[in-house]
Order: structure tokens, then sequence, then C-alpha cells
């Protein structure tokens, strides 16, 4: 795409921006956030790095616009919407004081960049041994999975600390709202008749994930996004957290890769994969990922557990 | 021709620095906890956008930036989502529980 | 490195598995705690021999991600092992026994494995984008347990953190993009190549670690944090989280970039740190709230890490006292995770056998709780900096390093610190052997928990006892010159 795109897009993601962070009513600015989202999720796309575009329109306009929706929501109920007033001049001036140099720090920072050639060749010429296609799965799961494994954990632990939130009284019960709908009305519908679909795109984009984009974070994104419209349509109810099968869903993935790395660790090579199985134990891995990661997010949005039936 | 992808790398690296100035902006003089979120996050993806744009050539983006920015797009995600959980939670039920709501005994 | 794996691996399988034992997830503790604390002595018996360390999956960086431990990395996980078990094991009175789940026990376990994993991952990496997935794991632990106590506080805390990450992360890309690796070893070899880049993502990573250590003045969310959470959290966030983002810190400017710290930084740290000293200590003789002296007494604490800088000469160069100065850090981390985790636990226990909060409360509770009160004076006297303990070594080593490179004004800073934890820590010393009759109190729900306070208190000190071996250890890796030149440091 020509630079004319992209200068034009990049104005549109700064615009979005400025609405997000300084727009008057806040449901509003929530609203550009996930437009700004979709926006970054093109940058992504016109640079090439199709990977990203994906997590970035799943997970970051995606996921986070819903948690986004659902906090606006929650402070609604409690009668604690924020007033939209613009704060103080003195504020104002030295936050756009504050980011003027940070800015110009930043952008210094760039312009003195030595530039250097990164590591797309050293991947390339690595990934051979992993038998995997993707670059960027090679790294997630090859050459840094130690991160991964970290970030997986890190999900983890941020549902047990939402969990945390839980009002003791309705604690092993039901998170988020009841939605109820009528069986013959469109959302009804909507939610028979995209499940089958989500399902089937989830797995293809981890299946499709060790040679092209795709992958364990962006399939678990899709089916989180499944369950979610199940919930919504009023078809099935959230299970309680204090479900034994639940919890077993959450730790599947995380204890698979955890194992996997600990078992390298016993046999000699901590997060090495056994040499011509790589790639096997890599889609085991990713599959037992995606469900648990499919299960965390949709868990996230929920929130706390807040009611008992 | 090289010139000119090197150029549009640079592009958005410098809208990257640009998000990353508004968010901040976003983050220090607004008070709702919700903006303070979009503000950390249009700050998160303008710095993850400054990661790809310089690590851009003609061979597309630097796949090692690219793994890490799924990554932190993530790690934002459990940020974000316990972050507003709190919130919501401090606006819903106060500073604390008192002390027999949690059934705890002990120091 | 498949050593360093299983100690940053053992807590985050302790935290799946506790996710799923449910109400049984508490007893976990009595097979995490040994498991862990062993292998962190392994580790610190294999590093007394060489330092530990290599890629894992044999991927080499840039690439890949290398594990090192350095003897200090040792000591601190040891350390860190030790504080977490007795806390842990100190928690099961409030978060343990056959009562059924609650929200709280039930997610108390998970927050606090991933909390001891965060720091372990944090202490055995070299790599700056896995030290930021390392330490979002530690801080979202950290926050959710704050938020046990007061959701405000938490709220503060999560913002600085959010906002202190987001500087680190900054810092991270920039260094990638200028020097195409995240590894601090190759960091220290290319960093001359781009060095204006370089110097901002330093400044930016600086900036964010500062915030997240509550180095004054970004001190502003730790006494609330800290001063409201329930006993065991006030210890672990005290103790280990807020010395997590230090040691990233001092990795970064003495292993990642030793040289490119110029005069000014250096000072920068050192008049902060000064700063810090005097107005934590300041602040917690004017309190009247015992956790909260405490924790500003934490504020005060981290202050004199920040010394090292100066001390040690930013890195630039093996001058004699580099080692000391070294040394001092490597102490005064280990020596104030144990006291003030002993300290906030043997807090909790007075506060609850007194029923009331404030010092006023303590008085004659020596008399009630003797035991309490003896681990409270050992802890004390650590933090004081008095002799034999290990705050007293960390103490003295710093004052040697500052008489020896000519700083007599941090000397000064260093006694006058000293001077004032003795004041602050006193007032709830006297109250509690103040009166005549011995008080009633409410007992405990069990009687052994006025031993983990206790132990702490007693490693605290004999941290001092048994200097030679953990100083041995600290300084192993540093240059000769460094090493030869501490022979008249020691005492």
């Amino acid at each position: 795409m020509s630079l004319a795109f992209d200068l034009a897009l990049c104005a549109f993601i700064l615009g979005a921006a400025a609405l997000a962070v300084a727009g008057r009513n806040l449901f509003g600015s929530v609203v550009f956030y996930i437009v700004y989202g979709v926006l970054i999720a093109l940058a992504w796309l016109s640079l090439g790095a199709v990977d990203v575009a994906l997590a970035e329109a799943a997970i970051g306009a995606g996921v986070t616009g819903v948690l986004l929706i659902g906090a606006w929501q929650g402070m609604k109920e409690a009668g604690a919407l924020e007033d939209s007033q613009a704060p103080p001049w003195p504020v104002r001036l030295w936050a756009a004081l504050g980011a003027a140099l940070t800015g110009g720090l930043v952008i210094t920072a760039i312009i003195a960049l030595p530039g250097q050639d990164g590591l797309t060749r050293t991947v390339a010429d690595e990934q051979g041994a992993l038998a995997l296609g993707n670059p960027v799965t090679a790294v997630l799961l090859g050459f840094r999975a130690y991160d991964t494994l970290l970030e997986t954990l890190v999900l983890s632990a941020a549902l047990a600390a939402v969990w945390s939130l839980s009002p003791e009284r309705v604690w092993g019960g039901i998170p988020g709202p009841k939605h109820v709908s009528r069986p013959d009305g469109v959302m009804a519908s909507f939610g028979r008749l995209l499940p089958p679909l989500g399902l089937l795109v989830g797995v293809y984009l981890v299946w499709a994930g060790a040679d092209q984009p795709g992958g364990a974070f962006q399939a678990g994104t899709v089916l989180a996004a499944v369950w979610i419209l199940i919930v919504l349509s009023g078809l099935r109810d959230e299970p309680r957290v204090s479900s034994l099968p639940l919890r077993a869903v959450i730790i599947a993935g995380p204890a698979v890769f955890l194992g996997a790395g600990l078992a390298g660790a016993l046999a000699g090579q901590a997060l090495g994969y056994p040499p011509g199985y790589a790639r096997t134990a890599i889609l085991i891995i990713e599959y037992a990922l995606t469900v648990s990661i499919a299960a965390t997010l949709a868990l996230l949005i929920a929130g706390p557990a807040r009611r008992l039936s | 021709m090289t010139e000119l992808l090197a150029e549009r790398g640079h592009v958005f690296a410098l809208t990257g620095a640009a998000l990353i100035a508004l968010g901040f902006y976003g983050f220090m003089a607004q008070r709702a906890v919700i903006r303070r979120l979009i503000s950390f996050n249009v700050i998160g993806s303008g710095v993850f956008l400054l990661f790809g744009g310089t690590g851009y050539s003609a061979a597309g983006v630097d796949p090692v930036p690219q793994a890490l920015i799924i990554t932190g797009i993530v790690v934002a995600l459990a940020l974000t989502a316990f972050a507003a959980a709190l919130a919501v939670r401090l606006a819903q039920g106060g500073d604390r529980d008192d002390g027999t709501d949690d059934g705890e005994a002990g120091p | 490195m498949n050593l360093l794996f299983a100690l940053a691996g053992a807590p985050l399988a302790f935290l799946l598995a506790s996710l799923i034992a449910g109400r049984h997830g508490a007893r976990l503790i009595w097979i995490a705690a040994p498991v862990i604390t062993a292998l962190a002595f392994w580790l610190a018996l294999e590093t007394h021999a060489r330092p530990q360390g290599g890629a894992l999956g044999g991927w080499m960086p840039p690439l890949g991600i290398a594990l090192e431990a350095d003897g200090l990395g040792a000591v601190l996980l040891l350390t860190c092992a030790l504080t977490a078990s007795v806390t842990g094991l100190f928690a099961l009175g409030r978060y343990g026994g056959a009562r059924p789940e609650s929200a709280r026990r039930y997610t108390f376990w998970p927050l606090f494995y991933g909390l001891w994993a965060g720091m372990n991952a944090v202490l055995v990496s070299r790599d700056l984008f896995n030290l930021y997935v390392a330490i979002e794991l530690l801080s979202i632990c950290a926050v959710a347990l704050a938020a046990f106590g007061s959701r405000q506080a938490a709220v503060n805390y999560m913002m600085i953190a959010l906002a202190g990450s987001l500087a680190y992360l900054l810092g991270a890309v920039l260094i990638y993009a200028a020097l195409g690796t995240l590894d601090m070893s190759l960091i220290a070899q290319r960093a001359p190549e781009a060095r204006a880049s370089v110097l901002i993502a330093a400044a930016l990573i600086t900036g964010g670690l500062m915030a997240k250590t509550a180095l004054f003045p970004l001190h502003g969310w730790l006494p609330p944090a800290h001063g409201a959470a329930p006993t065991a959290v006030s210890a672990l966030l005290s103790a280990l989280v807020v010395k997590a983002s230090f040691v990233i810190l001092a990795r970064v400017w003495f292993e990642g970039l030793p040289g490119l710290a110029g005069a000014g930084v250096i000072t920068a740290f050192g008049v902060l740190g000064a700063a810090a000293i005097v107005y934590g200590s300041v602040l917690a003789i004017t309190q009247t709230g015992l956790k909260a002296l405490i924790a500003y007494s934490t504020v005060a604490q981290l202050g004199y890490l920040f010394l090292v800088f100066p001390l040690a000469g930013g890195g630039e160069s093996a001058t004699p006292w580099t080692a000391g100065a070294w040394g001092a850090m490597g102490f005064h981390l280990s020596a104030h995770m144990l006291a003030k985790a002993g300290l906030f636990l043997a807090a909790g226990l007075m506060i609850y056998g007194a029923g009331g909060g404030r010092i006023a409360d303590l008085t004659g509770l020596a008399r009630a709780m003797p035991v309490t009160s003896l681990a409270f004076g050992l802890c004390a006297v650590s933090l004081m900096g008095l002799p034999p303990s290990g705050g007293f070594m960390a103490k003295y080593l710093m004052l040697i390093a500052a008489l020896a490179s000519g700083q007599w004004h941090y000397a000064l800073v260093i006694l006058a610190g000293g001077l004032m934890a003795a004041a602050y820590l006193f007032k709830p010393l006297a109250r509690l052997f103040a009166g005549t009759g011995t008080p009633a109190i409410r007992a405990l729900p069990h009687r052994s928990m006025a031993l983990a306070p206790l132990v702490l208190g007693a490693a605290a000190i004999a941290l001092g006892l048994l200097s030679a071996e953990p100083y041995a250890l600290m300084v192993s890796g540093l240059p000769e010159a460094g090493e030869a030149g501490l022979e008249e440091a020691e005492p």
C-alpha cells in the first residue's frame, strides 16, 4: 500500500486516539477506543504483520473494548460514573508539557537510532529446526517460549486476581449478569448459528498458526467470543467459579506448557523440544493453550462472582 | 525503493511516538479510571507500533518484535481486566469489606 | 540453567495446583516451602563454585533467552525463598484450615505463588522483555493482594504500576530498536554503538522502575497499600515486591550499561536515596499507627539501596570499594527482606492480640506476648543496623565504601538514618515494656504463629553473625580489583 494511504491511516489513528483519550462523553471514548483498535489492526496489516493485526483486532480492540464497556456499565450501576468535565487547566497544562517532553524524547531516540538488521534473518535460518513455517510462532513457542509461558500464567494470575474481588456472600457463584432472551429471537438464532462457525475459525487459526498467521492467542479469543455470544443470547449461563471442570480447563494449557518445560529440564534442556518432535510438541501445547486461553479470557470479561443462581 | 520502505517504518514509528504522548496526556490529566485505562492502552499500542515501525525493513516486520508485541498485548489485556474489575468493585463495594463479611479469622 | 528454570517454574506449578485444589490449596505450602527453599539452597551451593546459567531450549541470545544466577542472585533467591516460605506458613492461620472455600481463602494462594514466581523469575532473568513479563506477573499479584486490605490504595498502586511498566517497556523497546538485542550482556557489548538512543531508553527504564520501587518522590502509593493490607500481605509486599524492580534497575546500570551512567545520573540516584532515607524516617517517627510506621520505614530503607550507585561508582570501573558497595547492597536487600517481613508479621500478631493498631495499644504487651515481642526486637535490631545483624553488615559496608571513596556526606546520611531508625523503632519497643500489669490479649488462632517472625528475626541476625559465606558469594562475580580492595573493608 502507498505512503499516502499510510499517512491517511496514521492521521485517522491519531484522531481516534485523541477522541478516546480526551473526549467529553465517557461511553463515546470507549467506542472511539474500539475504532482506534481496529485502525491499529489495519496499520499492522499495512505493515504486513498479519499475526499482530489479528491479535490487535481480537484482543486489543475486541476483548479490551468489551471489558471497558463492562466496566462502564458497572460504574453506572454503582452510580460512580465520574463526570466528564474537562480537568482544570493547570493539570491540563502540566500533562501537556509532560506529554510533549515524553514525545520529544521518544522522537529524538527514534531519529538517533543507528539502524540495525534485527533478527529477521536469524529467525529464518533457525526456524527450520522447529519445522514451523510461521516465524512468529517459531519465536513465540520456540526461541522465546519462556516469555509465552510466563504470559499464559499472567492470564491465570489475572483471573485469580479478578476472582479475589468477589463478595464473600456470593463466592462460588456465577460471574456476570443473567441474560434471558426469547427462544425465537434474533440473539438466540445468532447464538445457535455462530458458535459452530466460530469454533471452525478457532480450530483453523491454531492449525494454520504453525505455518501461516494465527495461533493459540488469536484462536482462543475467537472461541471466547463465541462463548460470550452464547451467554448473551441466553442459551447458556456462565459457569460457577467453584466448578472443578472449569478450573481444570483453565489450568490445562499452562499446565501442559509448564510440564513440557519442566520435563525438558529433567531431560537436560529446559523448554527444549526433543529433536524431530518439536512441531508435534508445539502443536499439542498450542491446542491445550487455546482451550485455556479461551476460557480464561471469557471469565476475565465476565468478572468476579456476582450471584448464586 | 529501500529508502521509501525505511520511511514507511518511520511513519508508523513516529505515529507510535505521538500516540505515546497522547496517552501520556490522558493518563496524567484524567481522573476517571476508565479513561486512564484507555490512555494506558493507547500508550501500549503506541509503544508496539513504534516497535513494529523500527523493526520494519524490505523483508517485512522483524518476527521477534511481532512475537513480543503479541505477548505484550495479552499482558496489557490481563492488567486492564484486573484494573477495571478492581475499579468497579471499589465503586460498588467501597474501600474494604467490613470485618465479618469475608469470614476471615486471625491476624 | 535447568535448576534456574526449576526455581521459576516451581512456584508457577504451585500457582496452577492451588487453582485446582480449591479449599485444599492452602496445604500445598507444606510441599512448596521445603521444595523451593531446597532448590534455592542447591543453587547457592552450585553458584559457590561458579555462576550458573544458560540458554533456554538451547537458543542462544539474541534469538533466545538466557537465565543467569551470580552470587548475588543466588543469595537473594535463597533469602526470598526463606521469607516467602515462613510468610506462607504464617498465612495458614488466616487463609488455611478446614473451613469451606471462600473468595480470599481460595485466591490468596494462587496470588501468593504468582508473587513468588514473579520474584524468582526476575532474579534469574537477564532479558529486558522477559523481565517485563516477570514483573507484570509480580505486579498483578501484588496489587490484587494489596486490595485484600484497601481497594482505594490498591487502585492507586495499580495506576503507578501501570505507568511504571509502560515506561519500562518503552525503554526496552528502544533498546531493541537500537541494538537488536534484549540480553544484558549483549547490550553491554553493543551499547556504545547507539549512545543517544540507549541513554533515553535507560532514562525511561529507570523512571519506570523507580516508580515501582517507590523511590522518593514516587513513594506516595506505598504506605497506604502496605499499611492497610492483611499481615501476611504487608510482609510480602514490603519485604519482597519492591526489591524486584530495584534489582532490575541495578542490573541494567551495572551489567547492561556499565560506564554509561554519567556523574549526573549517579549523583541523582544518591540525592534521591538520601532524601528517601531522611523523609521516610521523619514520617515514620511521626506515625501513631504501628503498621504505618513500618510502611514508612520501608520508604526510608529503600533509599539506602540507591546509595549503592554513588558508592560503587555506577559500575564505571572496578574501584577498590565497588565490591564493598555491591556486597552492602546484597546485605541490605537480604537483611531488609527478612527483618521487614518479620516486623510486619510480629506487628500483625501484636495488633491482633491487643485489639488495636495504634502504638499506644501496645502498652505492656511484652509481658503477654514475649515471643512475638522478642521477634519484633530482633527485627528492629537489624533495621537499625546494630551489630551483630545483617542490617549492621549492610550499613557497615556502606560506611566503609563511603569513606574509602571520599564521599563523607553519604556516610553522614547513613549514620543519621541509623539514628532515626532507632528513634522510630524505639517508640513501639518502649511501649511494649511500658507499664506494670500484663494486658489481657485475644488468643492467637495457633500458638505457633509467633514462631514465624521469630525465625525471620533470627535469620536477619544470623546473616550478620555468619556474614563471611554470603559476602564471599555476593561479591564472587566482581572484578579482581574490587575483591582485592575489600580485604581491609571486611570486619
